[in-house]
């Protein structure tokens, strides 16, 4: 214990009677720190933020009836035989799941899943007068499916609730009830490829922030969806399942399909393009950040190697009296760890208060503040980064300082 | 050769004298090359012993290799032929940092510059080879490091950074520091190389007094002549090799 403690005396009081370098040295990694966590958190933030957008419509897991291409009647008997097959067509007469209800039960009982609702989707029109306007209308259970989607949460007018049980109802996206000029309680025609055509009167306006779906995109009851498409309540088109770890999802897409013959597809492979873009900033950022860091570890290295240089001296007759290379490289290192924590500390502060601001800038909708938040675990990895940084940056001089030659420096 | 060896000793007990004759350093055929920028022998087949409670000092013109031996002898320079014993240990072909344990143990140094650490009191540098030999606790070496300067008469000044104090002072407290681990030998590359006459003096009295008092071994390289006339024995080389065990007639 005294001998680690005469190394880190002599390390601390080469920091105390230098303060001005040590200071200079910690702002450079207070700095790197700082912007380190500060674009992570900004990186997280708009992670969260995009993928918020995501789930607002699409489930962690969808199952669904794929379509199929019609295979040849006889199957080639050996390699050399080929079959040519005329034509290849898509042989899916139903989009229905078989038994929806039973399939619902069983995925209820998987510990993983929090939420599964049935949906049945209906490609219509709506009508208002002369205007028409493309779209989809998800038939759901109105309560289940606000707490998977919480749709509740962006509907700009009326309620959710005035859908529930209310056959003759609709809510619609914010963009169709622009191009459609109606408002709150009007009516408007919705009719599907089936002929069945309703008035529907609008109980709510969602917005969603994304204009695809804003001017596409209806709630109606799944019973009301079901008689657009001439079918009676056992006929599902899709089951949406929530889980517990969204970021898991393949995986418990993996265990599902072994329940059922559907597709079954997690929120991942739904969102590819989207998440290729998530990953191509979250790389980008990470790049930016660590090289910042790296440029803050550089000024530990330099003002380090500065010290070396300048206590070479020292060195020697530290040498001479009996410290021993590694003695010498606790010092340098030890200053160099100090430093760095100083250094972090002060970036995490710095990061925190810099996130702080960030957080209460009003962006306007339909993004609403900054999105950027506290991690705890990037206030760790930054931390981290910044020590093993300033260790590497002062490992360096400290190897050069502890391979001083004594007998070089009193000779001459 | 062996006629010679033993021409060497009897020369050597007729002025050892009262001093004690436990050999603590040890050389045999001590040769050392300088590559730079021509490959030249510094060093040849130096061979002497070094007894304990003995005031040594090694002279020669420069070039003479006498401060390189020195070097060798520190244990700090480590690329020499031949064998160093320190207390019959054999010292040569030790790791680093097996050497640097036994120089905070058994050898204390002193410098023309003193080579004090600036950063710290007189007190503390004193103090740190101590702290790193930690066969003390902190205040016990306080103590002992205390005792030292007050020795030298240096007590006021203990807490004092060391660039307020004058050269002759400075000196005294890197003596203080070499002398803080009662090491058996004590190596000094002119110890008075820059020191006034008065300086001098106090520095060869302490030694005087350590060598025959704590009978710790001195040995010290020096050209100054009146300060090797009264050591108990000198060494004189030339071109790297000992051309005197006992030099008695200074020019």
């Amino acid at each position: 214990m005294r001998k680690k403690s005469v190394n880190i005396d002599i390390a601390f009081t080469h920091i105390f009677t230098r303060k001005k370098q040590t200071l200079v040295a910690c702002l450079g990694v207070t700095l790197g720190v700082a912007v380190y966590l500060f674009m992570n958190s900004l990186s997280g933030g708009f992670s969260v933020y995009s993928r918020g957008e995501i789930f607002k419509n699409s489930a962690h897991i969808k199952i669904y009836k794929e379509d199929k291409i019609s295979k040849p009647f006889i199957e080639s008997s050996n390699e050399n035989e080929l079959v040519a097959i005329v034509n290849p067509q898509i042989t899916t007469l139903s989009k229905t799941l078989v038994n929806p209800q039973g399939l619902l039960d069983k995925l209820k009982k998987q510990g993983f899943l929090t939420h599964a609702i049935a949906q049945v989707n209906v490609d219509v029109f709506y009508n208002n007068g002369k205007s028409q306007l493309k779209g989809t209308a998800n038939g759901v259970n109105v309560l289940e499916a606000d707490a998977m989607f919480n749709i509740s949460s962006y509907m700009v007018g009326g309620s959710l609730k005035d859908l529930q049980g209310n056959l003759g109802g609709i809510v619609i996206g914010k963009g169709i009830a622009e191009k459609l000029n109606v408002r709150l309680n009007d009516n408007i025609t919705v009719s599907s490829s089936y002929g069945i055509t309703k008035t529907l009167k609008v109980k709510g306006i969602f917005s969603t922030g994304s204009a695809l779906s804003d001017q596409s995109k209806s709630y109606i009851n799944i019973s009301t969806a079901q008689q657009f498409v001439k079918e009676g309540p056992s006929y599902v088109t899709t089951i949406y399942a929530n889980t517990l770890n969204p970021d898991a999802a393949p995986d418990y897409a993996k265990a599902l399909q072994q329940l059922t013959e559907y597709k079954v597809e997690p929120w991942q492979v739904t969102n590819a393009d989207v998440l290729s873009g998530d990953l191509v900033r979250n790389t980008m950022m990470g790049a930016i950040s660590l090289s910042i860091l790296v440029v803050a570890a550089f000024g530990i290295y330099n003002i380090l190697n500065m010290t070396v240089m300048q206590k070479i001296n020292d060195i020697a007759i530290l040498k001479a009296t009996g410290f021993s290379g590694g003695d010498v490289i606790k010092i340098f290192v030890t200053e160099a760890l100090v430093m760095g924590f100083l250094g972090c500390l002060m970036g995490l502060e710095v990061g925190g208060i810099l996130i702080a601001i960030m957080q209460n800038v009003w962006m306007g909708p339909p993004v609403g503040y900054f999105p950027i938040y506290f991690s705890p675990q990037f206030f760790m990895s930054s931390f981290l980064l910044g020590i093993l940084a300033t260790l590497g940056a002062g490992y360096i001089p400290a190897r050069k300082a502890s391979k001083v030659d004594p007998v070089e420096i009193f000779r001459k | 050769m062996n006629q010679f060896e033993n021409l060497k000793t009897t020369e050597q007990e007729k002025t050892a004298g009262s001093i004690n004759r436990d050999v603590v350093l040890r050389t045999k055929g001590i040769g050392k090359y300088f590559h730079e920028p021509v490959k030249f022998k510094v060093l040849d087949n130096i061979s002497f012993e070094a007894y304990k409670g003995e005031f040594l000092t090694l002279v020669g013109k420069s070039g003479s290799g006498k401060s390189t031996l020195l070097y060798c002898l520190s244990t700090m320079d480590t690329t020499y032929e031949g064998e160093l014993f320190i207390e019959n240990e054999k010292i040569t072909g030790k790791k680093t940092d097996e050497l640097a344990a036994l120089r905070n143990k058994s050898i204390g140094f002193i410098f023309q510059f003193h080579y004090l650490l600036p950063e710290f009191s007189c007190l503390k540098n004193v103090m740190l080879p101590a702290l790193k030999l930690g066969k003390h606790s902190y205040q016990e070496v306080e103590e002992q490091a205390y005792h030292k300067l007050e020795m030298l008469g240096l007590k006021d000044q203990a807490l004092k950074p060391t660039s307020k104090l004058s050269g002759g002072q400075q000196q005294r407290v890197s003596i203080a520091r070499s002398l803080i681990n009662n090491p058996q030998i004590i190596m000094c590359d002119e110890p008075t190389g820059n020191l006034d006459s008065k300086n001098t003096q106090i520095v060869f009295d302490i030694f005087k007094q350590v060598a025959h008092d704590h009978g710790q071994t001195i040995i010290a390289v020096t050209h100054d002549n009146d300060f090797a006339k009264a050591s108990d024995r000198t060494i004189e080389l030339a071109d790297g090799k000992i051309t005197n065990y006992d030099k008695k007639n200074f020019d």
